[in-house]
């Protein structure tokens, strides 16, 4: 038990140091905001030079030409890294689309199990994976194998980049789905499969568009895996077993170019690629927001290749 | 500093409009006040959940709040710290004067104050990952004090007014969320004594406790009393006869009746308090 | 019999990832079988890089100790920075600036790597340059062994800001999440005693979600270490024993950069070729230890956050 003595003895070793602990926190909490300053900024610098840099290249002929030659003062043109990157997603999402949902479909009706667990474990850590491995993974598997370098490597190689979002994204939008429409369905006798596809799939359509999306958003923004398969080319796409052209492929290619022109080049089709990036980005927060009332902030952002 | 009988009138004045029984203050009004909260109006999220509350609190008295569940008391507790407004959505009106001076008027006096006024929760929340003794040395080391000796006379002191001592002497280093629940609380209750406060804010301090910790804690409630204004909120008549000197009743976010113990418990003027304090409802 | 046939389905298609990761490290040893049996051990040891025909020898010594400086040089910068952040988005930022501002920095994470590359290449480099590494230089330069060397911009210094840039948003956003997840009774705790906002969050949020801000840290270092683009674009280049860093200010090689910069080079069949898929293995390894300690303290802390999926 303490006495009113003690007490009183006790209070005397209180220090007054509030006036410096409320100074260190004005202090901290200027250095925190300083951190907030130090990330935007650079955000800002980027956009701003690439509009900067890349707005005056932009043309109809910038979009759809092919690239000039090497060192010659005429601007080319990114047509075929604009095509190859609308192919390079479209054939990925041919693969990774159907697989990924499927794989969420089993992680989230099926999987409360040890298998489940171990995917769901392994996807994560696929999601996180340095994608160059990736990329030489499908050299190997494919290039090397078929003996070219083609678009069908990258689109391998891609696919599996897009594959755990797409099927973290599934399992966590049919999870959301109320356990109420599953057993309606199944007690009208309805088919598991069928209640899981007419039924779960259209509940969670919009989880569903905007796992894509963030998949589409981070392959097309991937360089590394396509250094490795699809090569690089300055012509349209002329078979699937024929190297192709991209955009981050090219930025990186006409970066280190020493030709001014070859540079210009180079923020134009920045600018193309950050704009497609940032638009499905922004779509994504779009369609999060709207479905739910505004109190999003749970949404993520697809980190570019 | 003591504007008392400004204070009166406005209260009977409100009182009166909303036509209860005048609030009874004999006793109360003669010596000094240590904590003063004045028309303090608090809600989340636009509702209100205490509505225009002014209640003086004596130096070395025990104040029950009672009342039933929902009626807004923690809020009101909550409020006279400022630990309201931490709340989601919670905004709060109102003057809480400390020795007369208001924790309201700049955003730091709620530092500068709430050292002199120690808070236990509805729920126990230890920190999980600090040791027993680290618990109720922490507000110590806030305040600089360095003295390894005085912590730790601290540190035994308090812990075993709240009779825990012997229960984790040789656990000191221990985490603090490896004890019970009644242990949690009890340990909560010694880390709020150790910083030394002048008013003691208790919110259902002996729920979580066995009737002999709780009779523990209320003999310690009253060895504190020689120097404290403390105030405990409780859901149980008989801890309030026993404890307090005064007793307010709550209602619906109202202050419907504050006056002596025994009075209210007695002989209350108001109906809802009569049958609150018979146990008919709440 | 279509129940049967759908549960296999998707069962195939959830196997496919696992598939998919076995056949990496059957592949990459595979295809790297041929330096490891010619370099054994001292591909991991050696510091030599000849790809001359007849006088090969490779190791990847020094490109192993080049992504650890930048990975750790960019966690020593990012991770502070990133708990500043996080701190002023759950603790201190007005209600309604929170959204947007998360939404700002992560912003960051979808600008694509080629991009921070290019960036880093025109921009960037000069500012670095120019007022950091050259006064840096001009005043330490001669103490201090690692600010030595005329500083060129393009150098392990700028990759690792970049790659500090680049992680920031990734470990601020996850950091920002599990210190929301610290119930607001702990605060309580410290506010009663008296703790201003930074004392609160010392005392009461750091305590609490360590084990999740270390994860999140973690899983900063697995990115930065995987990071490809940016890195290749701004570190210089260098390979041998000269690629070892030396100084700040000198140009070096991550194990991700010499692949992307050597690929080209390296005809299939070839020693080369080989050489540069160990490295990939040796990364593969790396990167898995790494986020499969991250993965497993994060998501024991933010398991039960609903939608936050992390692509
Ligand atoms: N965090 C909160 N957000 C919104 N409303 C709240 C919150 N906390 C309390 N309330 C509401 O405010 C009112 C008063 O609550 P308060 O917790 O003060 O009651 P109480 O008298 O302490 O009850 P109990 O005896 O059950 O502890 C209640 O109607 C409650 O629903
Ligand atoms: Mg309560």
């Amino acid at each position: 038990m303490i006495t009113i003595e003690q007490r009183a003895e006790f209070r005397k070793h209180f220090r007054n140091n509030i006036p410096t602990r409320l100074m260190t926190d004005r202090i901290v909490k200027g250095v925190v905001f300083c951190c907030v300053v130090v990330a935007v900024v650079p955000l800002g610098s980027i956009l701003i030079e690439v509009i900067r840099n890349g707005g005056p290249v932009l043309s109809v002929d910038f979009l759809t030409q092919i690239p000039g030659a090497v060192g010659s003062s005429q601007l080319g043109g990114v047509g075929p890294a604009i095509q190859g990157t609308l192919l390079l997603i479209g054939l990925s999402s041919l693969i990774g689309v159907p697989v990924g949902v499927l794989g969420g479909i089993f992680l989230s009706e099926f999987g409360s199990n040890k298998l489940g667990n171990t995917v769901r474990f392994f996807n994560d850590v696929l999601a996180e994976f340095p994608t160059i491995v990736i990329g030489l993974f499908a050299f190997v598997m494919i290039v090397l194998t078929f003996g070219s370098f083609s678009i069908l490597a990258g689109t391998f190689a891609l696919s599996i980049i897009m594959l755990p979002i797409i099927t973290r994204t599934t399992e966590e939008s049919l999870k959301l789905v109320p356990v109420t429409y599953r057993e309606a369905g199944y007690a009208l006798g309805i088919k598991r499969w069928v209640v899981i596809t007419r039924i779960l799939l259209t509940s969670a359509k919009s989880g569903l568009i905007t796992g894509i999306m963030l998949a589409v958003a981070r392959i097309g923004g991937e360089t590394a895996p396509l250094i490795f398969t699809i090569l690089g080319s300055s012509q349209f796409f002329s078979g699937l077993d024929q190297p192709v052209d991209a955009l981050p492929l090219r930025i990186w290619r006409l970066s280190l170019l020493p030709y001014n022109s070859s540079i210009a080049e180079g923020w134009g089709a920045a600018l193309v690629l950050i704009m497609i990036v940032l638009s499905l980005n922004i779509g994504i927060r779009y369609i999060f927001l709207r479905k739910q009332g505004g109190g999003g902030g749970r949404f993520r952002i697809a980190r570019g290749g | 500093m003591e504007e008392g009988d400004d204070l009166e009138s406005q209260e009977v004045d409100r009182v009166e409009t909303i036509t209860r029984a005048p609030i009874v203050r004999t006793a109360i009004e003669r010596s000094k006040y240590k904590l003063v909260a004045e028309n303090i109006v608090a809600s989340y999220s636009g509702v209100v959940a205490v509505k225009d509350v002014t209640m003086k609190f004596k130096e070395k008295a025990v104040t029950a709040l009672i009342g039933p569940s929902g009626c807004g008391k923690t809020t009101f507790l909550r409020c006279l710290n400022r630990m309201h407004e931490l709340s989601k959505g919670a905004q709060v009106t109102g003057k809480v004067l400390l020795d007369g001076q208001d924790l309201y008027s700049t955003r730091e006096d709620a530092i500068i104050h709430r050292r002199k006024i120690g808070m236990v929760f509805q729920k126990p929340n230890p920190f999980p990952t600090m040791s027993i003794y680290d618990n109720v040395a922490a507000g110590l080391k806030l305040n600089g004090v360095r003295d390894r000796e005085i912590i730790d006379q601290i540190v035994k002191g308090c812990l075993e007014m709240v009779y825990l001592w012997d229960e984790v002497k040789h656990d000191l280093k221990k985490p603090g969320m490896s004890l019970s629940g009644g242990q949690q609380q009890r340990l909560c209750i010694a880390r709020a004594l150790a910083i030394q406060p002048e008013v003691l804010l208790m919110d259902e301090p002996a729920s979580a406790l066995d009737p002999i910790a709780t009779q523990k804690i209320e003999e310690m409630i009253t060895e504190l009393k020689k120097e404290y204004a403390i105030i405990i909120v409780t859901h149980n008549m008989q801890q309030a006869v026993r404890v307090s000197d005064y007793t307010g009743f709550m209602y619906l976010g109202e202050l419907v009746e504050f006056g002596e113990t025994v009075q209210i418990f007695e002989n209350p003027r108001n109906e809802i308090t009569a049958k609150y304090v018979q146990g008919q409802f709440g | 019999m279509g129940d049967k046939v759908f549960k296999i389905a998707a069962a195939v298609a959830a196997t496919y990832v696992l598939a998919i990761i076995v056949l990496m490290v059957f592949q990459l040893i595979n295809g790297s079988s041929a330096i490891w049996s010619k370099e054994g051990i001292s591909f991991l040891t050696g510091s030599s890089w000849n790809a001359v025909e007849g006088r090969e020898s490779y190791g990847a010594a020094p490109y192993i100790a080049g992504t650890f400086v930048t990975a750790g040089l960019a966690m020593l910068i990012g991770v502070p920075i990133s708990m500043g952040i996080a701190m002023f988005m759950s603790e201190l930022a007005p209600k309604f600036l929170r959204t947007p501002l998360s939404f700002v920095i992560e912003l960051l994470a979808a600008v694509p790597s080629v991009i921070y590359g290019l960036w880093g290449i025109y921009i960037f480099r000069d500012y670095v340059r120019n007022w950091i590494e050259a006064p840096l230089n001009s005043t330490f330069g001669n103490s201090v062994w690692f600010l030595s060397g005329a500083p060129f911009g393009l150098d392990i210094f700028t990759a690792s800001l970049v790659l500090a840039i680049m992680i920031i948003p990734t470990i601020s956003s996850i950091s920002r999440e599990i210190m929301i997840a610290v119930p607001n009774s702990q605060r309580e705790a410290a506010y009663m005693l008296g703790a201003t906002k930074w004392e609160v969050f010392k005392m009461a949020v750091v305590p609490y979600s360590k084990s999740g801000l270390v994860g999140a840290s973690i899983l900063g270092l697995g990115r930065a270490v995987g990071e490809t683009m940016a890195v290749t674009m701004l570190i210089g280049n260098a390979t041998g024993s000269s690629a070892f860093p030396s100084s700040l200010f000198a140009p070096g090689q991550t194990m991700s950069s010499i692949i992307a910069n050597e690929f080209a080079e390296a005809s299939a069949g070839s020693l080369h070729l080989a050489a540069l898929i160990g490295i990939g293995l040796i990364l593969f390894i790396v990167a898995i230890g790494i986020n499969i300690v991250a993965q497993l303290l994060v998501s024991r802390v933010l398991k039960a956050h609903e939608g936050a999926v992390l692509a």
